[in-house]
């Protein structure tokens, strides 16, 4: 059987059960997962309007009548496949705490205050280049109830489609030097350090606008088609 | 060593950023006002052939439902054919993608109204039995889910190479049931994450 995008890029993804993350238990598989052919229904992929993703959409802080509080951010970065071509014209979306580490939804009972300011959710689409660039604030640290005194690091979620239903991606994004690293067990069910290391943003200095905002970096790699050399491949 | 990046739990609040007008009860007053990229509704004007329900319900392993789970589906039209963003023969019904985002409900119940999709290309160039993927997110997935959901009045999943792929005493958590609801045709299609009956996952 010949798979088209190869699974053992795959090996760098959490197992499904990891016990540590106590909401894996009930809710991963128990029996194999079966291992069939990409047929053209897996090869294919999410197609969405024109019209899915409006101006505005990626500047977190206008989505209201004042500024957010909280520490101005920009988070940017391109959309690759693993040969490290760029993906254009794919669907990012994001979602995130405010600056106190509360989000907008009524299930999140975290007693810090909720910015009026501020919803948190945020998309664009990747340019030619697979480019995106968000403006938001820097999420806050928050507890959880997953084992005693449990907080997750700074984080913002991020959804990515790629180019067909395989390559979709659901991740967080963390920031550099984060103290709650070694006590978070979501961040520790990737269990090769290096591939831990691909969900940690960068400092980006030199995208740091002065006067106004941090930038952070944040490449995306999803998988990718094996290679499939053609005549017309001069390279 | 693949340099892809790892994938993370979708976790318990992305429904105001992913799927702010489905049926999940996170906005009791529904004043939230951020418009879905991707909705249940998948039937556009110009959409050909047999309007459809789909509902179902996401269950865990002590047979609970999950009522934060995200599930998203990709089908081809009526006639068989994929909406893919490049490099396709342009169709009639354009505006039909095939790709729907549903977040379950208290109950853990979502649903999806579309069209029943027409057979496509398989392996091997053989036909496959019209089917739809499914792929599942939630709370306590660390990466998402996938499976396929087939209909129980089609005469071909008997020769579909994948079905016959699974074992014949699971083989039938793949299949959506038809019920009529007046003139609608509705299958049922359950999620059962874990446990007794467990769905059929695939490794793809």
């Amino acid at each position: 059987m010949s798979l088209i995008y190869p699974k053992e890029s795959l090996s760098a993804y959490p197992a499904h059960l990891s016990p540590g993350y106590r909401s894996t238990v009930k809710r991963s598989p128990s029996k194999p997962l079966m291992i069939v052919p990409h047929t053209l229904s897996e090869l294919t992929g999410p197609a969405f309007g024109h019209d899915a993703v409006q101006d505005g959409d990626a500047d977190l802080t206008k989505q209201h009548k004042g500024e957010p509080l909280g520490e101005r951010i920009i988070v940017h970065g391109h959309v690759f496949d693993e040969d490290k071509r760029p993906i254009p014209d794919t669907l990012v979306e994001i979602w995130q705490a405010n600056a106190c580490g509360r989000y907008v939804h009524n299930v999140d009972q975290h007693p810090a205050p909720l910015d009026p300011n501020f919803t948190g959710a945020g998309r664009t689409i990747t340019d030619k280049k697979g480019y995106y660039k968000f403006i938001t604030v820097k999420p806050g640290a928050y507890p959880w109830g997953n084992h005693h005194n449990a907080w997750r690091p700074n984080h913002i979620h991020f959804s990515v489609f790629g180019q067909s239903f395989l390559t979709r991606l659901v991740t967080q994004m963390y920031f550099p030097g984060d103290y709650l690293f070694p006590y978070d067990p979501i961040f520790n069910s990737v269990p090769d350090e290096k591939a831990r290391a691909r969900m940690i943003s960068s400092f980006d200095l030199e995208n740091t606008i002065p006067d106004w905002a941090l930038c952070f970096r944040f490449d995306i790699v999803l998988r990718g088609r094996e290679q499939t050399p053609l005549d017309t491949d001069k390279h | 060593m693949s340099e892809i990046t790892p994938s993370q739990t979708v976790g318990p609040f992305f429904a105001y950023g992913l799927a702010p007008k489905g049926r999940c009860q996170w906005d009791p007053n529904g004043s939230y006002s951020w418009k879905e990229t991707v909705g249940d509704n998948l039937i556009t004007p110009d959409a050909t052939g047999q309007k459809i329900r789909i509902e179902g319900r996401v269950i865990d392993g002590d047979g609970k439902p999950i009522n934060d789970a995200m599930i998203e589906i990709w089908q081809a039209d009526s006639q068989g054919r994929y909406a893919h963003a490049r490099g396709e023969q342009p169709r009639p019904n354009a505006k039909f993608t095939g790709f729907g985002r549903s977040a379950t409900d208290k109950d853990g119940v979502y649903s999806f109204d579309t069209v029943k999709p027409g057979a496509v290309a398989g392996p091997n160039g053989a036909r496959q039995a019209p089917h739809i993927v499914v792929c599942i997110f939630s709370r306590g997935m660390l990466r998402q889910i996938y499976t396929r959901l087939y209909f129980s009045d089609e005469a071909a999943n008997a020769s579909d190479q994948i079905l016959a792929l699974v074992s014949g005493d699971r083989r039938s958590t793949l299949i959506a049931h038809k019920e009529m609801r007046g003139a609608l045709p509705v299958y049922r299609f359950d999620i059962r994450v874990q446990g007794d009956n467990e769905t059929v996952f695939f490794d793809i």
